[in-house]
């Protein structure tokens, strides 16, 4: 299995690395993204560091286990399990950040004042357990999206473009899984296919597929009867070489906005979902849930929650701000005036 | 007009077969029907007893063809999965559930007051809050105000509503002691004291995300000519901003709205569940949790039915103030 998330990772650097040079060649997506850049400086910085956790959570490999230790020897482990040692670099259950001894009944900790963020029930390092919730998080939001944008884009372009029969059943299939509301969509989706990983990526990557699709399709509508396709059309340029010359390069900033509102909504759901125990495994809404109940202990423990929800907060607020701003940069209308 | 409403009406009607097309998929193809009886009645049952049980919860059909049937009779047609699928959702028949045997019905009707109480007072109260706090944001347009609020909205939105529950109740139900921290009683003189809190959360939850809403479009409505009449003509910022601009931009915010409105009857899954409030969210959270599929594919269905509903009256009541709509 490890094979998988390390090829994955270099298709995803590599095919990041091939739209970043394709956009910087028109100097419309190199202005937009200096602004972006200009507006939103703090926000780009956290997400980076978000993806670059998750990507060092995604490289494994077997071997380098301690000698003796069976558990695993035979194990892929990532960079980030590497860093941290969770198999030994931990403690017997609660103990408080930074504290040196255990939460309860004070015995001596095995490393005292190491654990930033403290231990859970089972003595698992927090900032540990938090920093592998990143990699499901992007799992959850960004993997999924890119995975369905693909397909939302060939429907709804499609529609929109041919028009007629095409159109006819895209909107009713899109009318149709918008006329169930979006978490019960997800909820029924994940009860039929089952519980696990790849079950609920498919279900929230329907769910994900009718923002996209919806907005692919109406503004091709628009652009199909633009001035520049009727000039492209009398020109002779086939129906392909429109859609990708025309078409596709004039609704990708609103995909990219969609991509990080529909980001957010996802990692937001989740968490519901983690409580209603259908979510994904390792997420921080499982993580949420989990910690629920221990603010009602005696002394009372919040770190697991902290943890959590702090991560979870950041990040869905910085992919917030982004769209946020892109949204303003994208509007012709709020583009000079308003700063 | 009378053309538009028939054509408007048949997608509709065409809509609610799409979603009992895709119900029908996802819950008796992708799930086995006797995957749904081992759930129900566990995995060491005898035989018989699985029989049995799909029997009296009629899944013991054949998907689209009843073979025992002659081919002439139109039971090998009807006596099947999909008809009878049908033939319930349709006619409002939805039979009892898969865990506890309980009609359906019955659950419903009992679960929809409780639901009610909690989702209409956090409907209109969020609308009145929402709709004030963006209006005034919206007068201070790019000043500090308005700059602050925005920040304000978009952290807010960026909490998970899980997160606002647990807070709420830890806050002002365990620190503060204000509000019991769950349970209801459908009695008039304590009812408020259950739902306060409940109401507190979804408001402090959702409030974020329909100010941001709210204001863009009081600022699109301020940027018409008609407010520039208005001021022109003498108007005071108040007269503007409740005279001409609210009443104005109420018919985009109202088309927000009633699209919501079918769903205060399937109330709110979180705050119902971490609340104790009996309704139909609590109802649709026990059927995830005890593997229902019965009871859950009638709220997915009621919860579609009463969306369609929803958008054919807000599209219908376009159709009768706009004649553009209806000539399209």
């Amino acid at each position: 299995m490890a094979w998988i998330s390390n090829i994955t990772v270099i298709l995803l650097v590599a095919g990041a690395v091939w739209l970043a040079r394709v956009a910087s060649r028109s100097r419309y997506w190199r202005e937009s993204a200096r602004e972006l850049w200009r507006r939103r400086r703090v926000a780009l910085v956290v997400i980076g560091v978000f993806v670059f956790v998750a990507l060092l959570d995604s490289i494994s490999w077997v071997g380098g286990a301690r000698d003796g230790d069976n558990m695993t020897a035979f194990q892929a482990r990532s960079i980030i399990d590497r860093i941290f040692q969770p198999e030994t670099f931990k403690e017997a259950s609660y103990s408080a950040p930074l504290a040196g001894v255990a939460f309860y009944g004070g015995k001596e900790l095995k490393y005292p004042g190491a654990h930033l963020l403290g231990t859970d029930i089972l003595g698992r390092d927090v900032v540990y357990r938090a920093l592998k919730g990143v990699r499901v998080a992007l799992l959850i939001g960004a993997f999924t999206s890119l995975l369905v944008i693909p397909i939302a884009l060939l429907f709804g372009v499609s529609a929109g473009y041919f028009g007629r029969r095409i159109d006819d059943g895209v909107f009713f299939l899109m009318t149709v899984l918008a006329s169930v509301p979006s978490l019960l969509l997800l909820i029924a989706l994940i009860m039929a296919l089952g519980k696990g990983t790849l079950q609920i990526c498919i279900a929230l990557g329907v769910t994900g597929w009718v923002h996209f699709c919806r907005i692919a399709r109406g503004e091709t509508l628009k652009l199909r009867e633009a001035d520049f396709v009727d000039a492209a059309r009398a020109l002779g340029v086939s129906d392909t070489r429109i859609i990708f010359r025309h078409i596709l390069p004039n609704i990708a900033h609103l995909i990219i906005i969609t991509f990080a509102l529909t980001f957010t909504a996802l990692v937001l759901s989740e968490t519901i979902l983690s409580y209603l125990g259908i979510g994904v495994d390792g997420s921080w809404g499982q993580m949420i849930d989990q910690a629920r109940n221990e603010l009602s202990r005696a002394p009372i423990v919040w770190w697991n929650l902290a943890g959590a929800s702090i991560l979870l907060f950041t990040l869905v607020l910085a992919v917030n701000a982004v769209a946020d701003a892109m949204r303003d940069i994208a509007d012709p209308r709020t583009r000079r005036e308003g700063q | 007009m009378l053309g538009y409403l028939v054509r408007r009406l048949a997608y509709g009607g065409l809509t609610v077969v799409g979603v009992l097309l895709l119900l029908f998929v996802l819950f008796f193809t992708v799930t086995d029907p006797d995957d749904i009886a081992r759930k129900a009645i566990g995995e060491r049952a005898k035989p018989e007893v699985y029989v049995q049980w799909k029997k009296n919860h009629g899944y013991d059909r054949p998907l689209f063809l009843n073979r025992e049937h002659g081919a002439a009779s139109a039971a090998r047609y009807t006596d099947t999965l999909l008809f009878e699928h049908f033939r319930r959702m349709l006619t409002f028949d939805f039979g009892r559930s898969d865990a506890d045997d309980t009609p359906i019905g019955k659950r419903l009707r009992e679960g929809a007051g409780p639901s009610l109480s909690l989702t209409v007072p956090l409907f209109v109260l969020g609308l009145m809050i929402g709709v004030t706090i963006a209006l005034f944001v919206a007068f201070f347009r790019e000043t500090y105000i308005d700059r602050a609020m925005l920040v304000v909205c978009m952290l807010a939105m960026s909490v998970a509503g899980l997160l606002y529950i647990i807070g709420g109740q830890y806050l002002a139900g365990m620190l503060l002691r204000w509000f019991p921290i769950s349970g209801f009683d459908p009695e008039a003189s304590v009812v408020a004291r259950f739902l306060a809190l409940p109401v507190l959360v979804g408001l402090v939850s959702g409030f974020g995300a329909d100010v941001r809403l709210y204001r863009t479009v009081f600022i699109e409505e301020m940027n018409r000519d008609y407010v520039r009449t208005a001021r022109a003509k003498g108007c005071g910022d108040a007269r503007v901003m409740i005279g001409h601009v609210l009443r104005n931009a109420l018919i985009p915010i109202l088309t927000n709205v009633v699209v919501a409105i079918p769903f205060l009857f399937t109330g709110a899954l979180l705050l119902e569940s971490f609340f104790g409030i009996p309704g139909l969210g609590s109802l649709t959270v026990e059927a995830i949790q005890g593997n229902d599929f019965a009871t859950l594919r009638t709220m997915v269905y009621l919860g579609a039915l009463l969306f369609i509903a929803g958008q054919l009256l807000t599209d219908i009541s376009y159709a009768l103030a706009d004649p553009r709509v209806r000539l399209s």
